[in-house]
């Protein structure tokens, strides 16, 4: 493994700012090291920072290769400042068992790119009628369930989940949307659905949910994570919940604190997502949210589809927007918080979630593992679709200025990104 | 002028009125005793149809011929249409045909705009979902337009609008287009069977509507599942509260008009004889729907520079005739 010295940069993690230089040898942060660095990153103005833990991504291997595979997913991770992810189980196999989370571990371990960490289904098959085997899956290192793409609707049912997760050190992190408020429903209910004449969403299917879980928290006490939060209510309801002292975490996306559903207009399913684009009101809450701790990190939900499927009606299209690589771009550019805050929201508040607190989101001091990224706070720029890594190609944030760009990632001692550039 | 009608608000006021006074000389086509005119000779028009619609099919189908327009229809249901061929391939393969102007019915709405950004054609929408039905508006105002000989513009007219607002593209469009032309619309239905955001005056008392004064009263359809999805509790009551019975018929003004995009759920919305009904222009509408979709298909036409053959101009349609003996 060769040593990497990074010179000059700005180094921000969790004990503070200082310019320093780092030096890398046999994956591990050190203080000095004989002879030559095998590499140097010259980083005088620019910011080096733990590397990034996105606790929301949609991987799509096995079962939607031609969308992403966990190695084009991976390399996406990479250049958005990535060191680990954590894998989303809407596969096909779902990713409720022992062989599954294997395999998706596997190829991220191939793909070499970040760290991928499969979470698993709370139900099996995410079907909403049995638990997966919790102990099981904890016992091969997963933390986080969920059943992502749709909430567990039956109310006994999780409060069973949370009861039965008590003390297997797993979180379970929710969809929350009342399906029976949202059939059908193709974007944000208000006033953008009324004149588009399409089926609304209304914010208070996320929030009963919210208040649901809350509750249940409260009276189970295990732990809770709301997965990609997109209401001012919802915010309001974890505030709450973590003024009461309840264990409950949450996690917003770049696109929520960036786009309306005003976007809509265009019929173009591009801004199609799930939870759907809200009103500028939601987003400016969801913004407060992330600045006053409220909500704890920022989680793409980078979820590929392939062109044709996005190139339908609204209503047939299905819901997603990469993420990966335009996170840091858009959260620089849209949140009023320091570089700090904002990398403590994507990366070690995330890491602590993700139960990867040990080799990521670590502060950059000797000894410790070297997960790291190298990005140019001020960069402005704009994303070229063509261009991206990941397989598909549906972000919506193209003609959206964006600052802040990653330059380097390091995972485990190893450069996986050099000059914006993937090196493998 | 563009080259697709997509929606009233993109046909602007402007627009509207264009269309009106060409539907004047499209009517007047159309009480000849040989009502066809070359203008659209050698234009394909294909009506594209993803859901089904029999009446609005046929209208533009009837148009489109009597402007000697060839005319081709492609229709295939939603579910089927799922199975195998993308929807930007059916579009793109029928547009590879040579076609001059698409006429979109889709269930999806905002269909019609993606086929605009698919092809170089004239686009009209048909109907897309809960959205818009542009031509249904236009034919709805000129309708109007000459019952109440108001070629001026429809300043002071009340309209209400009274039933499924919500899933309905007719109430949309048709209330853009009556206020473009200067009308007050009001909205008459339960709140479950308004638009989660409601843009306009709303009422749930057709009653007191009609004993204010109504100009113009829209009927709704009324359709049978919205009980499912327990918006009303049954069309008893829905009838009772929204429909036009006899007895509400009794109360209108004579001179008011009663309108209907049809076809009519009769006992439901309207529950008697429209026949019997002096104010009735419901037939007048399917009549009209001719003049206006020829219009509408003139106008995009002659505006679309994409279009391959010069159009013979308005004057032609007038000396028609005599081409055609």
């Amino acid at each position: 493994m060769s040593t990497i010295l990074i010179c000059g940069g700005m180094v921000v993690d969790q004990t503070g700012a200082r310019t320093a230089d780092v030096l890398v040898a046999d994956g591990v942060i050190v203080e000095s090291h004989d002879g030559n660095p095998d590499v140097t990153i010259e980083a005088t103005g620019l910011t080096v920072t733990p590397g990034f833990v996105d606790l929301h991504t949609h991987l799509r291997e096995p079962g939607k290769e031609e969308a992403e595979t966990i190695e084009t997913g991976s390399r996406a991770a990479a250049l958005g400042g990535y060191t680990a992810v954590v894998a989303m189980p809407n596969t096909d196999p779902t990713q409720d068992c022992v062989s599954v989370v294997d395999f998706v571990r596997r190829q991220g371990k191939l793909a070499g790119l970040c760290d991928v960490h499969p979470s698993a289904s709370i139900t099996v098959g995410r079907a909403g009628h049995q638990l997966t085997p919790f102990a099981e899956l904890a016992e091969v290192g997963v933390r986080l369930f969920t059943d992502d793409g749709n909430g567990v609707q039956n109310p006994l049912l999780m409060r069973r989940a949370f009861e039965y997760s008590k003390g297997l050190g797993i979180t379970m992190a929710q969809h929350c949307e009342v399906e029976q408020l949202t059939d059908g429903a193709v974007m944000h209910e208000g006033d953008c659905c009324s004149h588009l004449g399409l089926p609304g969403w209304p914010a208070v299917a996320e929030e009963l949910m919210v208040h649901r879980d809350i509750e249940l928290v409260r009276l189970t006490g295990a732990p809770a994570h709301f997965l990609h939060l997109s209401t001012a209510k919802s915010v309001e309801l974890v505030r709450r919940a973590k003024s009461d002292g309840l264990p409950v975490t949450s996690e917003a996306t770049p696109h929520h604190i960036s786009l309306t559903d005003e976007l809509l207009r265009s019929y173009a399913a591009i801004y199609k997502v799930n939870p759907p684009l809200r009103t500028m009101d939601d987003v400016v809450a969801v913004r407060e949210g992330l600045s006053d701790g409220t909500i704890d990190a920022i989680a793409t939900d980078h979820a590929p589809h392939v062109a044709a499927t996005k190139e339908q009606p609204l209503d047939l299209a299905p819901p997603g927007m990469l993420g990966l690589e335009t996170a840091l771009g858009v959260c620089l550019a849209h949140l009023d918080m320091s570089v700090s805050d904002v990398v403590a929201a994507l990366s070690w508040k995330p890491a602590l979630i993700a139960g990867l607190g040990g080799l990521h989101g670590r502060p950059i001091v000797p000894g410790e593992p070297a997960n790291l990224t190298v990005f140019d706070a001020e960069e402005e720029w704009e994303v070229a679709p063509a261009q991206l890594a990941s397989k598909s190609r549906n972000t919506p944030f193209v003609g959206v200025p964006l600052r802040g760009r990653v330059k380097h990632t390091v995972l485990g001692g190893v450069v996986t990104v050099e000059n914006g550039v993937a090196t493998r | 002028m563009s080259r697709s009608l997509l929606s009233i608000e993109e046909l602007g006021v402007d627009g509207v009125q264009r269309v009106l006074e060409l539907a004047d000389t499209m009517a007047e086509v159309n009480r000849r005793p040989n009502p066809k005119v070359p203008a659209l000779r050698g234009r394909t028009v294909c009506n594209v149809f993803f859901e089904d619609s029999t009446r609005t099919r046929l209208s533009f189908e009837t148009a489109a011929k009597r402007l000697s327009a060839d005319t081709m229809t492609f229709a295939v249901s939603q579910s089927s249409l799922n199975k195998g061929e993308s929807f930007r391939d059916s579009i793109e393969t029928i547009a590879a045909m040579g076609v001059d102007a698409f006429v979109i019915r889709h269930a999806s709405a905002g269909a019609p705009w993606l086929v605009e950004d698919w092809t170089t054609a004239s686009v009209v929408n048909a109907g897309d979902g809960w959205h818009a039905h542009p031509t249904q508006a236009l034919l709805d105002v000129y309708t109007v337009r000459v019952a109440l000989n108001r070629t001026a513009g429809f300043d002071g007219l009340r309209v209400a609008v009274v039933g499924d607002i919500k899933h309905s593209r007719v109430a949309r469009s048709t209330t853009t287009a009556f206020k473009a032309l200067g009308a007050d619309v009001i909205w008459v239905a339960p709140t479950t069977l308004l638009p989660p955001v409601v843009g306009e005056t709303a009422t749930d008392r057709l009653d007191d509507v009609i004993g204010d004064g109504v100009d113009v009263l829209y009927m709704l359809r009324m359709q049978n599942e919205r009980m499912t999805e327990a918006l009303v509790p049954n069309l008893r009551e829905y009838t009772a509260r929204f429909g036009l019975t006899p007895k509400r018929a009794a109360c209108l003004a004579p001179s008011t008009i009663v309108m209907h995009p049809g076809p009519v759920n009769r006992g439901v919305e309207i529950a008697i004889d429209l026949g019997e009904l002096p104010g009735s222009v419901v037939k007048q509408q399917v009549t009209n729907g001719i003049s206006v979709r020829m219009a509408v298909l003139y106008d995009l036409l002659s505006a679309n520079p994409n279009s391959t053959s010069d159009i013979e101009i308005n004057d032609d349609v007038a000396a028609a005739p005599k081409e055609h003996p």
